[in-house]
């Protein structure tokens, strides 16, 4: 459970169940603050971790990940109202992706959304926000309830992660089909009568599932899973490699790829979905939700900008990169929000927002990147496709049964 | 001291306040032969440090330090005359019941500090903080301008107007709305619309009332918040710290910085009156009865001192002088000075929190402090009143002996004028044990360390510093006295109806809170009338 041995104002970031497995097996001390929870950002080297999701099996900690229990008998209604996307068709013991809105059509976030029975549902986001959705509530029978630390959850990801958790004791485990979730009694062993619940979901791209249980069983679990993963390489990563990865899923983070409006300042920087390229997630059929008659004008209208995939020549990662039109760079049209070199693509990709007409896939667009040639820095305008994502999508990902790797 | 003789000036400063003193010093700076003039046998007007017991400093008025505008430290080179201002994290309010809510600057840490009050406020909080933030983008760039004159057709007030439009208008329509509201809005009503809890309103809302003769209900209360928000340290909006040697260091390092331009300073010089020959200024003329001479004056004091006390009604336009003399400055603070022994122990902080060493307070919800405005209404002190307190020997050693500590106590609400009769005293004394009641009522070892306590009611105020009523913000910070109807209509651009005349004070725009910015700009006003570039 929560370790409230110091004070909140000595020690402001608090350790999630998983922490003193973590920190055993964290070789060089490097920890950030999430949400606010100390976690692993590397354990060992970056590209290692990284080679880990794309080959083996990897754990990581999502405890700090914000989760909230929103039940009452106008769950359903209540979500579909927050939501862009139609919760109603969203079945028992499914997970949904999808982003939600102010009433200006600006994203506040994006988050999962698991329906867990007729009238309750556990909705899993990046930022605090308990009270947009309490003041979304108004109106509704509904009880939201934030539930982040009485929850402790593990994300088990990569090609061999339905034979871990096979081997874990998860017996069915291969039947489960994307966005599925299942709950599933913990091998005695680890907990008599304990039941842990498994979504096969994840922020990777590849096939993965997330594991969310009591922190009391989330010792033995980890350690269970590294038991059984021996075989197959398993380790822990940090959120260094994980970032690597999602960027070549091609999914966006909040105030990394697009400012959260609950947290602009400047007029003129929030973002609709459709400009994040995330217009699938908006179902104008549904009838009323908030946002929803600044989105439906907006996609009448020609779009202004858009997120889009870039592949980059060279191998430096074009970092916070501005975009021009023109290899001189007199005219900028956009900048890199997210950027990595792909390990497995062998490409140098990025996610950046471009402005219209620019924004199509196929045109060509300069990002302006600092080399440091041994700290002396040289400026070069390196070409750059806009693509589509994702820039990695395994068939894997979403075979049911996944076969072996 | 130098002595500025009877020779002719440029230009004369009455006041060497903060603002008499910025302006000075860019009047001096662009080649101007400057005097400045202080009753006081000290400068600093209400940013002074003073020794009045031994081994203590105490800042006797203004006592902490945030709007003083970066462009004017950085400008007149402060910092090379020995500024140095150190913020100071968070603070705390204790509560009737032995609680407390804390604000700190770690944000996990202030996230959870307000959630064992609320957790929904906890979250609420970020919104606040955005918007107030936002707020804050707005007003920032109207702070070191000239407000334009709406009625004016002059191309430079058509450009500033044009500028104020589009500056409004790139808010975005919804928050052209909202800040319309904000600027209008009581505090009570603003914080409604964020926070369930008592505590954290009643901690926000001190903000909106300090210096203020309003209550956190009363209509314009929210723009004061915001007022002692748009100030930064370093870039860190919002942040508070303390000027290290005292509010003093403020002035001394202008003082310096003034003196080092060329320009000179007379102490224990107060003006009697302002000479006008043929509609317009022409020098001072001190009490002992010396004529001092000079194309322009700058008034550094508030309007109603200004126009009222040092000048003959007859030179000045009629509609004016009855303006001036409805100008809304009315006392409502106090303060206190204390050297204590030790530190104090205050039972409700918990051991180890540095909110000890930020601003505390002891009033516990809105509805204390608008009943502690009832009895500013009433003409009496706060029988419970609102109190900023802070002991910044804690930051900044050079202000109490080691081991012992300065405490500064600002309170809220003392009337300039009671209801049974004058100041005296024995009032003086009572108003003051209230205070110290108050303080021990969350410390029971704070009277025993008490050393010397110094006692400024309103009316002290007004006699030392010449604020009127003791008013620190020369004049209320209500919308109605803001921007271009600050502090008379049509007299919003530092020019007084006589030429070469010129107001410097907080009276002017953008107002007070030691941020120089007043004086900056009625520089700004004069250098351009005599055709120079600021």
């Amino acid at each position: 459970m929560l370790s409230e041995s110091e004070p909140h104002y000595r020690q402001p970031l608090l350790k999630t169940p998983f922490h003193e497995r973590a920190r055993a097996l964290s070789q060089v001390d490097s920890f950030i603050a999430w949400a606010g929870y100390t976690t692993v950002d590397v354990f060992t080297f970056v590209e290692q971790e990284y080679f880990a999701i794309r080959n083996a099996t990897t754990l990581y900690d999502l405890t700090p990940m914000v989760k909230y229990r929103i039940a009452g008998h106008d769950a359903l209604p209540y979500l579909n109202r927050l939501m862009t996307r139609d919760i109603g068709k969203l079945k028992h013991s499914r997970v949904a992706y999808s982003v939600w809105c102010n009433d200006d059509g600006h994203l506040i976030d994006d988050g999962t959304v698991f329906r867990l029975s007729d009238t309750e549902f556990r909705l899993c986001s990046g930022e605090r926000q308990l009270d947009w959705l309490l003041d979304s509530g108004l109106g509704f029978d509904v009880q939201i309830t934030e539930v982040t630390d009485e929850t402790a959850a593990l994300a088990v990801q990569g090609p061999t992660s339905c034979a871990v958790l096979t081997a874990f004791g998860l017996s069915g485990i291969a039947q489960l089909k994307p966005f599925e979730l299942a709950w599933f009694a913990l091998p005695p062993a680890l907990g008599a009568g304990s039941q842990i619940m498994v979504s096969r979901t994840g922020f990777t791209g590849d096939l993965g599932y997330e594991l969310w249980m009591r922190p009391e069983d989330a010792e033995s679990v980890w350690d269970a899973l590294m038991d059984a993963g021996r075989e197959c390489a398993i380790r822990p990563i940090g959120s260094r490699a994980l970032n690597m990865a999602r960027i070549e899923a091609g999914f966006v983070l909040p105030n990394v790829d697009f400012v959260s409006s609950e947290r602009s300042l400047r007029f003129g920087t929030e973002r609709t979905p459709i400009e994040l390229g995330l217009g699938w997630l908006v179902d104008f059929n549904k009838g009323h939700f908030t946002g929803r008659r600044a989105l439906f004008d907006e996609q009448r209208r020609a779009p202004r900008r858009r997120l889009v995939g870039l592949d980059i020549e060279g191998n430096k990662p074009a970092h916070n990169a501005l975009l021009y039109a023109d290899k001189a760079g007199k005219h900028q049209v956009g900048s890199v929000t997210s950027a990595t070199w792909s390990p497995t693509c062998k490409r140098n990709i990025a996610l950046a927002m471009v402005d219209a007409p620019h924004m199509r896939t196929g045109s060509t667009v300069w990002a302006e990147i600092y080399l440091n040639r041994e700290l002396v820095w040289e400026r070069r305008m390196a070409r750059a496709q806009v693509v589509e994502r994702p820039f990695f999508a395994p068939e894997r990902r979403r075979a049911s049964p996944p076969a072996d790797y | 001291m130098g002595s500025g003789g009877s020779a002719r000036h440029d230009a004369i400063i009455v006041g060497a306040g903060h603002n008499g003193l910025v302006a000075a010093c860019y009047l001096a700076r662009a080649g101007l032969d400057v005097l400045v003039l202080e009753r006081n046998p000290y400068v600093g007007g209400a940013a002074v440090s003073r020794s009045l017991y031994d081994g203590f400093t105490y800042s006797n008025c203004s006592y902490v330090c945030s709007l003083l505008r970066t462009e004017i430290i950085r400008e007149l080179n402060l910092p090379g005359y020995g500024l140095q201002i150190i913020p100071y994290e968070g603070g705390c309010t204790m509560m009737r019941d032995g609680g407390h809510l804390a604000l700190y600057d770690n944000h996990d840490a202030l996230r959870r500090e307000i959630a064992r009050h609320s957790r929904r406020d906890a979250e609420s909080y970020e919104r606040y903080l955005r918007d107030m933030l936002r707020q804050c983008r707005f007003i920032k760039p109207l702070l070191l301008r000239e407000p334009p004159d709406p009625t004016s057709f002059k191309p430079r007030d058509i450009m500033e107007l044009l500028y104020l439009g589009k500056h409004f208008h790139r808010l975005g329509e919804q928050r052209m709305y909202e800040t319309v509201r904000f600027w209008t809005m009581s505090c009570a009503d603003f914080l409604d619309e964020y926070f369930d809890s008592e505590i954290i309103k009643a901690h926000l809302a001190g903000s909106s009332i300090i210096g203020t003769a309003l209550g956190p209900r009363s209509p314009g209360t929210a723009y004061v918040l915001l007022h002692h928000y748009m100030g930064n340290i370093d870039g860190a909006v919002g942040a508070w710290g303390f000027a290290r040697g005292g509010m003093g260091a403020v002035t001394q390092a202008l003082a310096a910085s003034f003196q080092a331009s060329g320009g000179k300073i007379r102490s224990s010089a107060p003006v009697d009156q302002i000479l006008v020959r043929a509609g317009r200024a022409g020098g001072v003329v001190l009490a002992d009865g010396e004529e001092i001479q000079a194309g322009i004056v700058v008034s550094n004091l508030d309007v109603r001192r200004t126009f009222l006390d040092i000048m003959d009604a007859g030179d000045l336009p009629d509609e004016f002088v009855s303006q001036v003399r409805n100008f809304k400055i009315r006392g409502s603070s106090g303060k206190l000075n204390i050297a204590l022994d030790a530190l104090p122990h205050f039972p409700a902080i918990p051991h180890g929190s540095p909110s000890i060493r930020g601003d505390l307070h002891v009033t516990d919800s809105i509805e204390m402090l608008e009943r502690a405005y009832d009895d500013w209404k009433e003409g009496r002190w706060s029988r419970a009143p609102y109190i900023d307190m802070l002991m910044p020997s804690q930051i900044d050693p050079t202000l109490a002996p080691s081991g012992k500590h300065y405490m500064s106590v600002f309170v809220q609400y003392c009337p300039y004028k009671l209801a049974d009769g004058e100041w005296d005293a024995a009032k003086r004394a009572a108003f003051g044990r209230t205070v110290i009641d108050t303080i021990a009522e969350h410390s029971p070892d704070f009277k025993d360390l008490i050393l010397h306590a110094e006692i400024r009611t309103p009316w002290d105020l007004e006699k030392e510093v010449g604020l009127t009523e003791g008013n620190i913000f020369q004049g209320e910070l209500t919308f109605d006295q803001l921007l271009f109807n600050r502090p008379i209509p049509g007299y919003a651009q530092y020019r007084a109806p006589v030429r070469g005349m010129y107001m410097c004070g907080s009276s002017t725009h953008p107002g007070g809170g030691v941020m120089g910015a007043p004086g900056a700009n009625a520089a700004g006003a004069i250098l351009r009338d005599l055709g120079r570039t600021h």
